[in-house]
């Protein structure tokens, strides 16, 4: 395996970033990391043009779906395990007693976001307490940075493109 | 090299304000951050005062019992439900404004919205207060819940409170993790900036958020579901607690109308309660760059639109009252106009139907002094709106021998008081620990620093 190396670029604008981007993308550098204070789409654009949609839609879906089985199950078990009668009414409707439907509703919204967090966290790769090294402190403030991951002798061409495209700072 | 060093002349009068650079917004909102002074010490004092009484008065009450609280048949839900109601609903414009107006897209909600969602989750944790020492008893509050026990017994899962358990208690954990969702990425500025132990601190509350696309990526769409997963939820949750009074056959309360009534009244106290808590945020952390004239006139304008919604909805609950043709109903509105509380009906008629008429006027909605005065209405007006519904019709049912007359006593009062010290200390605590004004979601409301103006746009 050949060696590899990171070199870091600092952009301050916008558009100084997503030159480089689409520099590097053409001449076939695909290991970036883009680091932005916040979301861009100018960014988001290039970065994600060929990329599926992100799978946290998948925890939510699941967690909601769980939410509310669970929200039926302890109902109905539980009122056939301890019956008060209501209305004369019988201790399950079917498909569903009315009055459950907001007990599956609540626990299917408190599942799906519970979910949806643990989603975010497993698939950002979170929680991570050691900072990558091509971090900068200043990439939650107002820097922009593109880290590109490539083989040694690659190196220079790949400053060259992010010091072409105006990057304020170019390292390794 | 650190971000440009502009020395900052934090912008009074707030009338014409440059528009703030990214390094701008991470330095103002830091400052926030700095050591209070003695004002805000003096503030500390007064709410903790006040709180300590709280406490003091419900451990009067679990002494001496519920009596104690002026309880007694026939109303047995006096101050300590309205409060509660009145809590849940303040909580409702946080996640208005953080879900509802982000699937919207409403720009102008993210100034406002880090400091509106803490006040929701400080309001909810309020509420819960209520339910335990209206129970009495709140050492047993844990029967509420559905757990095994050795007796078999399950709560009755029919009844609008076990609902209301369900729907409180999942309000508080979505919007805490909704709130603690979007502190991520400011943490992680905090972070940036910081040393020694709050370093350590902070780089674990930040769980190493970096800002990298794929972060972002997955950040953005999380944000995206959960914000669409609160806003039926907070539809949700005060139609649940308004079919605690709606299901049952009480004359005043049984009632369809309740669900839409309570949601939007809900709406109108939580906008007056940002208001009450931004504008004096504004003004002593030199704010007016980010907490601009037409913020203030967009949450003037949804005041004004729900309290003219409030207003048809009186009329409609007055209207349908009488034109039921149930006399027990009909002798229940008429002793509400007219019995013992027709002075609380009034405050309400006028706080919540006249006062935000004000806010027609164009310059009313601009200018802090009469948004304060009519926040503070408002909330006047819509703690005496579930007064009014839940003591006079508990008071006025259907015999002549179980009516009553209920007098506050003040064990209750204080308590209710300390109420809103609690709230009060939670907030001022957190808008010197956490940054109450959303760095990320400011940014992106601002133009994103282009080089080439030519070439701009580039999609």
């Amino acid at each position: 395996m050949p060696a590899t190396t990171e070199i870091l670029g600092v952009f301050a604008h916008v558009d100084t970033t997503v030159r480089a981007l689409e520099e590097l993308r053409a001449k076939g550098y695909h290991d970036l990391s883009v680091y932005t204070p916040v979301p861009v789409h100018e960014i988001e654009d290039v970065v994600e043009r060929d990329r599926p949609v992100s799978t946290v839609r998948l925890f939510t879906l699941l967690g909601g779906l769980a939410g509310l089985a669970s929200g039926w199950i302890i109902t109905a078990w539980s009122s056939l395990k301890w019956g008060i009668v209501v209305g004369g009414k019988p201790a399950i409707g079917f498909p569903v007693s009315p009055p459950y439907v907001v007990i599956m509703f609540e626990l299917m919204i408190l599942f799906g976001g519970i979910a949806t967090v643990i989603g975010m966290v497993m698939l950002g790769r979170l929680p991570s307490f050691r900072r990558s090294a091509s971090y900068d402190p200043r990439f939650t403030n107002d820097r922009f940075g593109v880290a590109v991951h490539c083989a040694t002798e690659r190196a220079a061409s790949v400053r060259d493109i992010l010091r072409a495209a105006g990057a304020e700072e170019v390292r390794a | 090299m650190s971000a440009p060093e502009r020395t900052p002349p934090p912008i009074a009068g707030g009338a014409h304000v440059a528009e703030p650079t990214y390094a701008d917004v991470n330095r103002d909102v830091l400052n926030t951050l700095r050591p209070p002074g003695n004002l805000y010490f003096a503030w500390m004092c007064v709410v903790g005062l006040i709180l300590t009484c709280g406490i003091l008065a419900w451990t009067y009450q679990i002494f001496m019992g519920m009596g104690a609280a002026g309880k007694r048949t026939p109303q047995m839900w006096a101050m300590y439900i309205t409060t509660f109601v009145f809590w849940i609903g303040i909580g409702h414009a946080g996640t208005l404004i953080s879900a509802v107006l982000y699937l919207f897209r409403a720009r102008w909600r993210t100034s406002i919205y880090r400091a509106a969602e803490a006040m929701t989750i400080f309001a909810v944790l309020t509420a819960g207060l209520f339910p335990m020492i209206h129970a009495g008893r709140m050492w047993f509050a844990y029967f509420l819940l559905p757990y095994p026990n050795q007796r078999y017994l399950w709560p009755n899962f029919k009844s609008p409170l076990v609902w209301d358990v369900f729907a409180i208690s999942t309000y508080l954990s979505i919007s805490t993790v909704f709130f603690i969702v979007g502190l991520v990425p400011d943490i992680a500025a905090v972070r940036d900036v910081s040393t020694g132990w709050r370093r350590r601190l902070f780089t674990m509350l930040s769980l190493g958020w970096e800002g990298s696309d794929r972060q972002w990526r997955h950040y953005r769409r999380a944000y995206g579901l959960l914000a669409a997963l609160a806003t039926p939820l907070v539809l949700s949750v005060h139609s649940v607690v308004s079919w605690d009074f709606a299901m049952a056959l009480v004359p005043g309360w049984h009632s369809t109308l309740f669900a839409p009534f309570f949601v939007d009244g809900a709406i109108f106290s939580g906008f007056a309660m940002v208001l009450v808590l931004a504008l004096p945020m504004r003004h002593f952390f030199h704010l007016h760059a980010y907490i601009r004239d037409r913020h203030l006139d967009a949450m003037a304008k949804l005041i004004l639109t729900t309290g003219l919604v409030l207003t048809y909805f009186y009329i409609c609950e007055l209207f349908t009252s009488w034109y039921s043709g149930d006399h027990i109903e009909k002798a229940s509105l008429f002793w509400r106009l007219t019995g013992s509380y027709s002075w609380a009906l009034a405050t309400m008629y006028f706080c919540n139907c006249i006062s935000p008429l004000i806010l027609f006027w164009k310059n009313a909605r601009t200018n802090p002094v009469i948004l304060y005065v009519v926040s503070v209405l408002v909330l006047i007006g819509m703690w005496f709106e579930r007064f009014n519904i839940i003591v006079p019709s508990l008071g006025h049912d259907f015999y002549p021998y179980t009516w009553g007359v209920y007098i506050p006593t003040i064990t209750d009062t204080t308590i209710i008081v300390g109420s809103f010290a609690w709230f009060f200390i939670l907030f001022l605590g957190f808008i010197k620990v956490m940054p109450s004004l959303s760095i990320v979601e400011v940014k992106e409301t601002l133009a994103a620093p282009i080089k080439d103006t030519r070439h701009a746009g580039h999609h």
